[in-house]
């Protein structure tokens, strides 16, 4: 394994910036810059000296000694002054002692998976961390970079596995002093697991929401004021607005941070039969991205008069507009009301994401979903009195998918459970 | 003195020994028995029995590939009984008491009608090694045995020690003697070497109990018997007695617990935790007020009995103090005493898969000394190590079964891959192909392959065509008539009126249908012979697991198919911990598959290694 080295904060100029070498000779190469080292797990301070002997800058200088550090090698981490030209200096006395090479994207961390310091699930949610934008982002990726899907696989794993030894115990030691009858047991273990799963996936739409972030389409008639909305959320113009109607066609986007969701407002045509082949087409992409967003707000052109207008698809939230004009309802044009939609679409998106759901990648839904139909078929062959054998079957498939999230199954495992829980032995 | 010249030896005629021995001269290997008393070939050192779950997998693979452990367990069988009777057919276990003399008979009939082999008494002394190989024997009497390929079956004889309460004495099993010069040999290979005991419980005598008063386990009314080739017991069939401590039982035992070998610090050995001995199991299961014993007769005209889940490293007084505790015991009269032995084991990760010992081509260890426990797992390997070395010394490559194929697979790549830490027993756990991997087909599973390795005999070959043609014939029967449900649900089988037509296998998938409630259907099922048609209902009731799990086994065989090269360095490969790398380095896997295996992997690492090899092979291309 080489020795690897990169600068781990942004480069530009800043008050201080971090260099991180890691590898079998992380500790020679900063040796080669600084003289000694502090002890492990220590810091101090000390000048970088290039081969010639000229002073780089005086660093702090950090060691790390395998494993404990993050990627689980020898690492050392020197604290610069943050300046284009020292971070430069520095990256070409390291590259110039021939010990340590450029490291790639994302390759730290690849070393901190491979020598199991991060479990797969722990670099998914490291990303997401490194990602987050809002305060609820930051949340989930916190949650999931601090290991709750190992937790949560541990404990569904623990009842899992006690399950299982509790089938194998009738048939491998039938002619034992171990209990019949287990079905109760493994009856409210089995059902219980698929609650926790079911739960997950239950959140799993919210959670992968506010991972990726939320759409709200704005729908509405031509000229009922979109547009103007779009604007005021934004708190600049984005959006070209007119008293003609059809005036948008394109689909705009604002991004915000609502309460800490990500969340997309999308304005978009009015939803209007029309002759113009521009406008039509237009419409026809409104359409189907409202219906693909998470929320869809519709706004009723308050000016007009006659029937309410119907757009031809659900919508979650109705208001009328330009209460400038009526005195009643709201205004993107004032401002009036926007308050109030923009807490009521919080709340609804709110309320699809659970505080516990870790599921929040496809591969999570994935496996979870895999889990969740073995047991079910565990389930089932209970219920219709199938062989202790096919039980276990699914079983041992429903361990080996949850075990995908985050490790492995085996058998010694379930043989360790019914030893330590039955007295085994004639 | 020189002997003549022989193919293979194998040391040792305990289970492992004698089914080795009989494999590698079934094999076409000039073969020849060493042991240091003939009359003690096929001795059942332990409890009387033969067969259980998974162990009874383990005996119909034997017999499957023409091995004696079968044939002798039924001539000698006098209490067979089918264990998981009522549970799915994948997990029943055949079992049976054996009447130990007729058991011993039978083994050494069996070995004395095998062309190919002899039997030599003597104390093997020591290792014939010649450039770098095992080549052969030297007796006590320094007379040399010179051979292309040895079997070392030798049990718990390593550095064995008995143990009875603060007594201890020097010997492989009561009554014989250790072999501490052959120790000393396989020393200087600097094998790695763990040490492990077992107990056995107190003999009673039993005229000396009072059966009168206690519950009887008789055997089972249709015998389910070893060999495909048995149809019937040969002898009588008896009942056990079942009994169980109590309360009085466990305060002697706990009174006493210091003077016991194992809790007074005596022994350093770890036991089996399925087999505790009594003071184990009443320290750890301190709530449990009783446990079960079987009394079980040693055999059909001997008067001792093996009192089954009392073994004990106490002191004789205290053994009879509690024996005597025990309803139907107050009487009883102990003919000798129980002990606890400790012996060493080579760590079986030294092996490879064929059980040959790399550090000394030539020599093949099975049974016991690989720190297994049971008979049928030591006759097991005994029966892969006397094929591979009979293999060897014909210039032939090494037969490997895989975890797919065979109980004796996962045994064997088990002990090799994992390695032991408690004398390892075959559990159908153990098995991720249960539900393929049966008692019931394992002659559809290994007798054809073992044919082609020569070592089925015509009498088992004609057997075995004429079942499988029986089979086929009842397959197309079953398979060749197809029924709309309503035809279906005419003869009372409950079944979805969805037009679709059924086919006699489907039928019988269904839970709960048996070939007589087809009977209406398909009148052919009447004249089918019942062991066919009893066949038939496995295969259909297990088609569509079986089916599933073939596809993991394709899985598995990519990864199966990934040859890791003899010399891969895995020193090179930066990530590997200094652990796994150390395991892998010691264990040396074959496959990618076996890598996966090892205790501790993981995915990444795995990753690792797949990567290596792919650039190994660019490299080289």
């Amino acid at each position: 394994m080489q020795t690897i080295f990169a600068l781990a904060t942004a480069r530009g100029k800043s008050g201080v910036a971090v260099l991180r070498i890691s590898g079998p000779e992380a500790h020679d190469v900063a040796r080669l810059l600084c003289g000694d080292l502090p002890g492990p797990g220590r810091f101090a301070l000390r000048d970088l000296r290039d081969a010639a002997g000229e002073v780089l800058d005086e660093a702090l200088v950090l060691r790390f000694d395998a494993p404990r550090s993050f990627t689980g090698e020898d690492t050392v981490e020197l604290q610069t002054h943050g300046s284009l030209a020292v971070i430069r200096a520095v990256e070409a006395a390291i590259a110039a002692t021939g010990l340590a090479r450029l490291a790639e994207p994302g390759e730290f961390t690849r070393r901190a998976l491979l020598n199991g310091n991060l479990d797969l699930a722990q670099v998914e949610g490291l990303s997401d961390l490194l990602a987050a934008e809002t305060e609820g982002q930051r949340r989930q990726a916190q949650s999931l970079f601090s290991g709750a899907m190992r937790a949560f696989v541990e404990e569904t794993r623990r009842d899992l596995l006690r399950a299982a030894a509790l089938i194998e115990a009738t048939i491998d030691f039938a002619d034992e002093d171990v209990p019949v009858d287990v079905s109760p047991e493994v009856g409210a273990l089995i059902a219980g697991v698929i609650a926790s799963i079911d739960g997950q996936l239950g959140g799993f739409a919210g959670a992968d929401r506010l991972r990726t972030g939320f759409e709200v389409a704005i729908v509405g008639p031509p000229n009922a004021g979109k547009s103007t909305l779009l604007n005021r959320i934004a708190g600049r113009d984005i959006a070209i607005t007119s008293e003609i109607a059809g005036t948008t066609r394109d689909i705009l986007e604002v991004r915000v941070d609502l309460d800490g969701l990500p969340v997309t407002f999308l304005d978009m045509a009015g939803l209007r039969e029309s002759e113009d082949r521009l406008e039509q087409i237009g419409v026809a992409r409104a359409r189907e991205r409202a219906e693909r967003a998470d929320l869809r707000i519709l706004l009723q052109d308050g000016a007009a008069g006659g029937d309410p207008f119907d757009p031809g698809l659900a919508v979650e939230l109705t208001y009328r507009t330009k209460s400038d004009l009526t005195g009643e309802g709201v205004s993107g044009l004032t401002g009036e009301g926007v308050d109030r939609i923009l807490s009521d679409v919080s709340a609804r998106l709110g309320e699809r994401v659970s505080d516990g759901t870790i599921a929040s990648h496809e591969r999570h839904r994935h496996a979870m979903a895999a889990a969740r139909r073995s047991l079910g078929l565990a389930e089932r062959a209970f219920a219709e009195g199938q062989g202790a054998e096919i039980i276990a079957y699914h079983l041992r498939d429903g361990l080996a998918a949850l075990d995908s999230l985050i490790g492995r199954v085996d058998v010694e495992a379930v043989l360790g459970e019914i030893f330590a829980q039955f007295c085994i032995g004639k | 003195m020189k002997h003549d010249r022989f193919d293979v030896i194998v040391i040792g005629g305990g289970h492992a020994g004698a089914e080795a021995a009989h494999a590698a001269a079934r094999a076409g290997a000039r073969t020849a028995l060493v042991t240091m008393e003939r009359a003690k070939i096929g001795v059942m050192s332990c409890n009387p029995a033969i067969g259980g779950l998974g162990k009874g997998h383990l005996v119909r693979e034997i017999d499957a590939m023409g091995g004696i452990m079968g044939l002798a367990a039924d001539r000698s069988g006098i209490q067979f009984r089918l264990l998981n009777r009522r549970k799915g057919p994948a997990v029943r276990g055949p079992r049976t008491q054996s009447d130990r003399a007729l058991y011993k008979a039978a083994i050494q009939d069996l070995l004395a009608g095998q062309p190919n082999l002899s039997i030599l008494e003597g104390e093997v002394a020591d290792l014939i090694v010649e450039g770098g190989r095992a080549a052969g024997v030297r007796l006590a009497d320094g007379s040399d045995i010179p051979a292309a390929a040895v079997v070392l079956t030798t049990g718990t004889f390593l550095r064995g020690v008995i143990h009875i309460g603060d007594r201890k004495m020097e010997g492989g099993r009561m009554g014989d003697r250790p072999s501490q010069r052959l120790a000393e040999r396989l020393d200087a290979l600097t094998l790695p070497l763990g040490r492990l005991k077992t107990g056995t419980p107190p003999r009673l005598r039993s005229s000396s109990i009072a059966w009168d008063g206690l519950e009887l386990q008789p055997a089972d009314d249709e015998p389910t018997l070893f060999s495909f080739l048995s149809r019937a017991p040969s002898v009588r069939q008896i009942s056990c007695g079942i009994t169980h401590t109590n309360e009085k039982t466990h305060e002697i035992i706990t009174a006493n617990l210091s003077r016991s070998a194992m809790y007074g610090g005596h022994i350093e050995g770890v036991g089996p935790r399925y087999c505790p001995s009594i003071e184990d199991k009443v320290v750890r299961f301190a709530d449990k007020g009783s446990h079960q014993i079987f009394l079980e007769p040693e055999g059909l005209e001997s008067d001792v009995v093996y009192p089954n889940g009392i073994s004990t490293s106490l002191p004789e007084d205290v053994q009879a103090d509690y024996v005597h505790s025990i309803a139907g015991l107050e009487q009883a009269e102990i003919l000798q005493p129980g002990y606890a032995i400790e012996y060493d084991y080579v760590d079986p990760q030294a092996l490879d898969a064929s059980l040959e010992l790399p550090a000394l081509r030539g020599l093949f260890l099975a049974g016991q000394i690989n720190g297994t426990t049971g008979y049928e797992e030591a006759a097991a390997q005994g029966l892969m190590a006397g094929l591979n070395a009979a293999r060897q010394a014909r210039g032939e490559g090494p037969v490997i079964l895989g975890r797919s194929d065979a109980y004796i697979g996962v045994l064997i790549d088990d002990l090799v891959t994992r390695g032991v830490s408690e004398p390892y027993r075959m559990f159908t756990s153990r098995a991720e192909y249960r539900l393929t991997l049966r008692a019931d087909n394992a002659d559809q599973r290994l007798t054809a392959l073992a044919d082609g390795l020569g070592l089925i005999d015509e009498r088992r070959r004609a057997a075995f065509g004429a079942k499988m043609e029986r089979l086929e014939d009842g397959r197309a029967v079953l398979e060749s008539m197809r029924f709309t449900p309503r035809e279906v649900a005419e003869t009372g089988i409950h079944v979805n009126q969805d037009g679709q037509r059924r086919n006699g296998m489907d039928l019988l998938a269904f839970p709960g249908v048996t070939p007589a409630d087809l009977s209406p259907l398909i009148p052919a099922l009447d004249d089918m012979d019942p062991d066919i048609r009893e066949q038939l209902a496995i295969e259909a009731l297990y088609k569509t697991y079986v089916d599933r799990q073939s596809r993991d086994v394709e899985a598995l065989r990519r990864d199966e198919n990934q040859a890791i090269p003899d010399a891969f360095a895995y020193g090179e490969i930066g990530g590997l911990s200094n652990e796994l790398r150390g395991k892998l380095e010691r264990i040396r896997p074959r496959t990618l598959a076996q890598a996966g295996r090892i205790d501790g992997m993981t995915p990444a690492a795995l990753a690792l290694i797949l990567t290596r090899i792919r650039q190994d092979e660019r490299r080289r291309a």
